[in-house]
């Protein structure tokens, strides 16, 4: 039944594809419109802005590169961007191997692991400014966890103190978007199909060898993805981090993103953040360009590598 | 799906993009100069029960929003010529000096001039915060709100002590309180903004109100006073010996937090404004009655400054938006008259705990609910020579978000007093 049914889709396929190879080009101006009107339009307005002076009352004047100049010999904007960095590539480290492992547990079959999936899915629903005030309220060191659960250990400076605080914002961005790249992974692991495995257990592999030489080189283009928006996401955390700790203790969360927020709308130096903007979009299309193009480097189907 | 279904399902879809455009339109703001009834935006909590009563007397259209919230909404739509045509403020600071110099708000000086009383009626102190280049602007709407040092009466007594006079007496404390298992003092250092009433008082007990004023006057170099470094200095000595509660920079002010520790007996000492009262009463009534203390900022020995200075803010003000239509203009500046402040507005704001700015009002003090208190309050505000007005709303705009966060790291000790005069200078101007 299954068979015949691939058949015939197989060989409706050549047809379809003849006739809806060329659609005219009028069926793409809708979204060619949309794309231009939200999105190049204001880009092209951001760059305008970034050369000039604003402070979002008064009219706009003309600074030519003193914007620029002005970004690029502040120390607060390297720092932001170093800060930024450290996210990207902390954050990367933490969330791939826990959600890739996740991923794999809630993958297989069983009622305790659709459970656990379920609980894993539920901070994906939550709203990023419910979580910063949720664990903000956790994080109190004399209110929060440590009185909660009575243990002494738990009272730390936790968002207070400016190294502490980076990695407990990294911590609770994991916590937010662990759940979205384990429903990736488990997604990935699912299409792997049964008989590698069949294969691999009648030669002998037991369960760690399995997923080393066939999950792991199975999943490359889902880590990929993942990878994708994890790095260029890391580029546009805001909402948590703006309500978590603002920026603080002194500048030590205050990511590229948010120092860009802060000084047009709490700065009011519009031309200022329309720079740092401008170089928040030349970094994340770099960074996705670059990850395509490392994507299709290591070319060949998901299922060769194994 | 059967036709019936898909009968409902298209009119749930049409009813739902018919709601997503009124709410659109709903949100786009007031329609600026259209005429129409008189439109006012002002804040969510504190007296909004008394503006809400006194709108709708006064026939004004208001709407309510957090604080920050509004102050981005305020910025956006002052700007774009969509403003309400009530504009809350905090008086001469930054936000409506920009506001002021772009035209956008009208000037009340002709209206004192044919009525005297709009701005006569109030505590000197306070009206002067409304006045730009000795024109008048603004008009206090609600009640003072000076910073004072809150205390627990019975830690007090516990440790034998008093509460200080004087910056020496306040050090001495601080050793005799942690050896007690009690912090000193209390801080919400997360929210920032607590720690810069550490740094007006000091600055303003060592070198008086001058120190400040050069500041806000764009002085080259204002921020290397002797008094500021002197005051940064004085802050990380008690930062080092442990004055503030351990782990105060991850307390958050929004949750209370830093509240909370004075009225369960975890902290000695709190440095807060007046609004701080009424969530205290909530929370502990019982702690507000008979254990809550309060006094003035201690003097610095040597120091410059009047003893009697306060910092806070003096009160919030309406100003008019200069884009209202004349009929409108014509109805706030009515309300300005009439309704702000009237006897019943006074009364409610009393009845709420808030000391309004107005001139002779002791006798109404001493019959309300918190006679003691009020009165200290008015008694605070009515005797100071100088109510500064929290520098993060004195400064221009484009300086607050760096005096928090390098006030911050004087507090964090990453930065020496030295750096933060300096980084500090770097500002001037912008």
């Amino acid at each position: 039944m299954t068979l015949v049914r691939e058949r015939t889709a197989v060989r409706r396929e050549p047809r379809a594809a003849a006739r809806g190879a060329t659609p005219h080009p009028m069926m793409i101006a809708p979204a060619l419109l949309f794309f231009a009107i939200f999105a190049l339009l204001p880009l092209g307005g951001v760059v305008v802005l970034s050369l000039m002076k604003w402070d979002g009352i008064a009219d706009p004047a003309w600074t030519g590169l003193g914007n620029w100049s002005a970004a690029l010999a502040d120390p607060a904007t390297y720092h932001a961007i170093g800060l930024s960095l450290r996210v990207m590539v902390v954050s990367w480290l933490f969330q791939t191997p826990v959600s890739l492992l996740l991923g794999v547990l809630t993958a297989g079959r069983g009622r305790y692991r659709a459970v656990l999936g379920v609980l894993y899915f539920l901070p994906l629903l939550l709203s990023s400014a419910a979580i910063a005030i949720a664990f903000k309220a956790l994080l109190d060191p004399n209110f929060g966890m440590s009185r909660a659960f009575g243990i002494a250990a738990l009272a730390q400076d936790w968002l207070g103190d400016p190294t502490l605080a980076l990695y407990v914002v990294i911590f609770v961005i994991g916590w937010q978007f662990m759940p979205f790249h384990t429903l990736l992974y488990q997604a990935g692991v699912r299409q792997i199909p049964a008989q590698l495995y069949e294969a691999a257990q009648l030669d002998g592999a037991g369960p760690v060898r399995q997923f080393f030489h066939i999950t792991l080189p199975q999943l490359r283009y889902t880590i990929l993805t993942s990878s994708t928006l994890m790095l260029v996401g890391s580029l546009t955390y805001f909402d948590l981090v703006f309500v978590l700790t603002g920026g603080g203790p002194g500048d030590a969360t205050r990511f590229l993103p948010l120092d860009m927020y802060l000084n047009g709308f709490s700065n009011n130096d519009m031309g200022r953040a329309s720079t740092l903007a401008v170089l928040l979009v030349v970094a994340g299309l770099a960074l996705s360009l670059g990850l395509a193009r490392f994507a299709r480097f290591s070319r060949g189907s998901q299922q060769e590598g194994a | 799906m059967t036709p019936g279904t898909r009968r409902t399902t298209r009119f749930a879809a049409g009813l739902a993009a018919l709601l997503i455009f009124t709410t659109a339109c709903g949100t786009s703001g007031p329609s600026g100069a259209s005429g129409g009834k008189p439109t006012a935006w002002a804040l969510t909590g504190g007296d909004e029960q008394v503006f809400r009563t006194s709108f709708g007397t006064a026939g004004i259209d208001g709407q309510f929003f957090g604080n920050d919230a509004y102050k981005q909404k305020i910025r956006s739509a002052v700007g774009a010529g969509q403003a309400p045509t009530l504009v809350y403020s905090w008086g001469n600071g930054g936000m409506l000096k920009s506001w002021v110099a772009a035209g956008k708000i009208m000037d009340l000086t002709p209206e004192v001039a044919k009525d005297p009383a709009l701005t006569g009626r109030f505590l000197p102190a306070v009206a002067k915060s409304g006045v730009i280049d000795g024109k008048t602007y603004a008009v206090p709407n609600n009640s003072m709100q000076p910073v004072f040092l809150y205390y627990n009466k019975d830690l007090f007594t516990r440790i034998g002590a008093q509460p200080p006079k004087t910056w020496d007496e306040l050090m001495a404390l601080v050793p005799k309180f942690t050896a007690a298992g009690i912090a000193p003092f209390s801080l919400g250092g997360q929210s920032k903004w607590p720690q810069l009433m550490w740094e007006e008082y000091l600055v303003d007990r060592i070198g008086g109100p001058g120190v400040f004023g050069a500041v806000a006057a764009n002085k080259p170099g204002a921020w290397s006073d002797p008094a500021i470094l002197d005051a940064n200095r004085k802050i990380q000595q008690l930062v080092d010996a442990g004055g503030f509660v351990k782990g105060f920079s991850s307390i958050s002010t929004d949750s209370n937090a830093d509240t909370a520790l004075l009225y369960t007996g975890k902290a000695a000492m709190y440095l807060m404004g007046s609004w701080a009262f009424p969530t205290i009463k909530e929370a502990d009534p019982d702690f507000a009655a008979k254990q809550l203390g309060y006094t003035t900022f201690p003097a610095v020995s040597d120091g410059k400054g009047n003893p009697a200075d306060i910092v806070g803010n003096p009160a919030n003000y309406w100003s008019v938006s200069a884009g209202a239509s004349d009929a409108q203009k014509q109805a706030a500046v009515q309300y300005l008259r009439t309704g702000v402040m009237s006897d019943t507005y006074v009364d409610a704001l009393l009845a709420g705990g808030s000391v309004p700015p107005v001139n002779g009002i002791e006798a109404k003090l001493a019959k309300a609910r918190d006679p003691q208190y009020l009165s200290y309050v008015y008694g605070l505000a009515r005797n100071a020579p100088n109510f500064q007005l929290s520098w993060d709303q004195a400064v221009s705009t484009g300086q607050a978000d760096a005096l928090l966060d390098n006030l911050d790291q004087v507090f964090l000790k990453q930065i020496t007093p030295e750096q933060f005069s300096a980084n500090m200078n770097a500002t001037i101007g912008k």
